[in-house]
């Protein structure tokens, strides 16, 4: 239950790269489904710390990232359902995870009038 | 509306820190193992057989993470060895600043092993780099065969698996194959021992492997 942290600092984050004074409208979140962060708890402690800053009342829109592995045996490159670490084309466990375990801020939406590259 | 790419990972700062402890565990040839598993797996009483048997022959020092106490800390220090207590008043996992200044209160100098024991968590402690070399994942027999599968990030994060209690294995039903073969499913390459802090039962082996990591599988 890290997930009060996670949002204070996606909440950080956004106010580093907001304009003064616009309000943030949408945060776009990339969660891996071995971040160890929960997308629902995510939300609640998401919308408990935005209250009296800029993103109040902001969505948090979390794209949920699969676990995607490549396969060293066979070049197969394909997601990994529950929890089984193996090939499905060729049973090979030699592995390398190429997604799945991002915890990222990918973009926001501001209000009108609101200018790019701060 | 507008669209800002930001495009930045949340856990950035603490990626930086894990990096820079990284590079002072480097430059003083220290090894260090991130000691994680649920509340009541044995970490703790691994630590204390560990230091018992190595009597020494490696120098060791300890970082104990605890939510709110510093009984482990104090188990430990009997053993001789410097320990740094972090208490995370309530905080589920260590960060790695929290390790960083800990290291202030440590001589790093003629260390061979710094060993952090992890707040007791399965879940939280995977997504904090603290700098270490390799997360001990310490799964006991009165869990169940499945915690692999229930916590897939922990233990494919991990190097190596001590499956402790086995001393308790007459009295359970506990698959003891099964949890292997859980373990390895989801991370192959994991070295796996098994132990009992009660009667001792390998933690020889385990130490053998503490003292030379590059030696063939046991």
């Amino acid at each position: 239950m890290h997930e009060l942290s996670i949002a204070q600092s996606i909440v950080d984050i956004v106010r580093q790269h907001a304009p003064d004074g616009v309000p943030v409208r949408a945060v776009r979140v990339a969660v891996g489904r071995m971040s160890g962060v929960v997308p629902e708890s995510l939300e609640f402690c998401f919308s408990a710390v935005v209250g009296d800053t800029m993103l109040e009342g902001a969505r948090l829109e979390i794209d949920r990232i699969p676990v995607r592995a490549d396969c060293a045996q066979c070049g197969n490159v394909f997601v990994v359902e529950e929890a089984a670490f193996a090939c499905p084309a060729c049973g090979g466990s030699d592995l390398k995870l190429i997604s799945g375990t991002e915890l990222q801020v990918i973009e926001i939406e501001v209000a009108e009038g609101a200018h790019e590259g701060l | 509306m507008s669209i800002i790419t930001i495009q930045r990972k949340v856990l950035e700062k603490n990626d930086e820190i894990a990096r820079r402890n990284r590079e002072i565990f480097r430059r003083h040839r220290l090894r260090v193992l991130n000691v994680v598993s649920s509340p009541g797996a044995g970490k703790t009483s691994l630590l204390e057989r560990t230091l018992e048997f190595l009597g020494g022959s490696l120098k060791v020092a300890v970082i104990e993470g605890d939510v709110q106490t510093d009984f482990d800390a104090r188990r430990v220090a009997r053993y001789g060895v410097p320990v740094v207590q972090i208490v995370t008043n309530g905080g589920c996992h260590l960060e790695a600043k929290l390790v960083q200044d800990a290291l202030e209160n440590l001589q790093l100098d003629n260390l061979d092993l710094l060993i952090i024991e992890n707040v007791g968590n399965l879940v939280c402690p995977a997504g904090y780099d603290l700098g270490e070399d390799m997360k001990v994942v310490v799964a006991s027999v009165t869990e169940g065969e499945d915690k692999p599968l229930k916590y897939p990030a922990m233990f494919r994060n991990a190097a190596v698996l001590l499956i402790n209690k086995i001393d308790l294995l007459p009295h359970l039903d506990f698959d003891l194959a099964a949890l292997r073969r859980h373990a390895l499913q989801i991370n192959p390459g994991l070295r796996v021992f098994e132990t009992s802090c009660r009667t001792g039962a390998g933690i020889a082996e385990w130490c053998a492997w503490l003292k030379n990591p590059g030696a063939g599988t046991p």
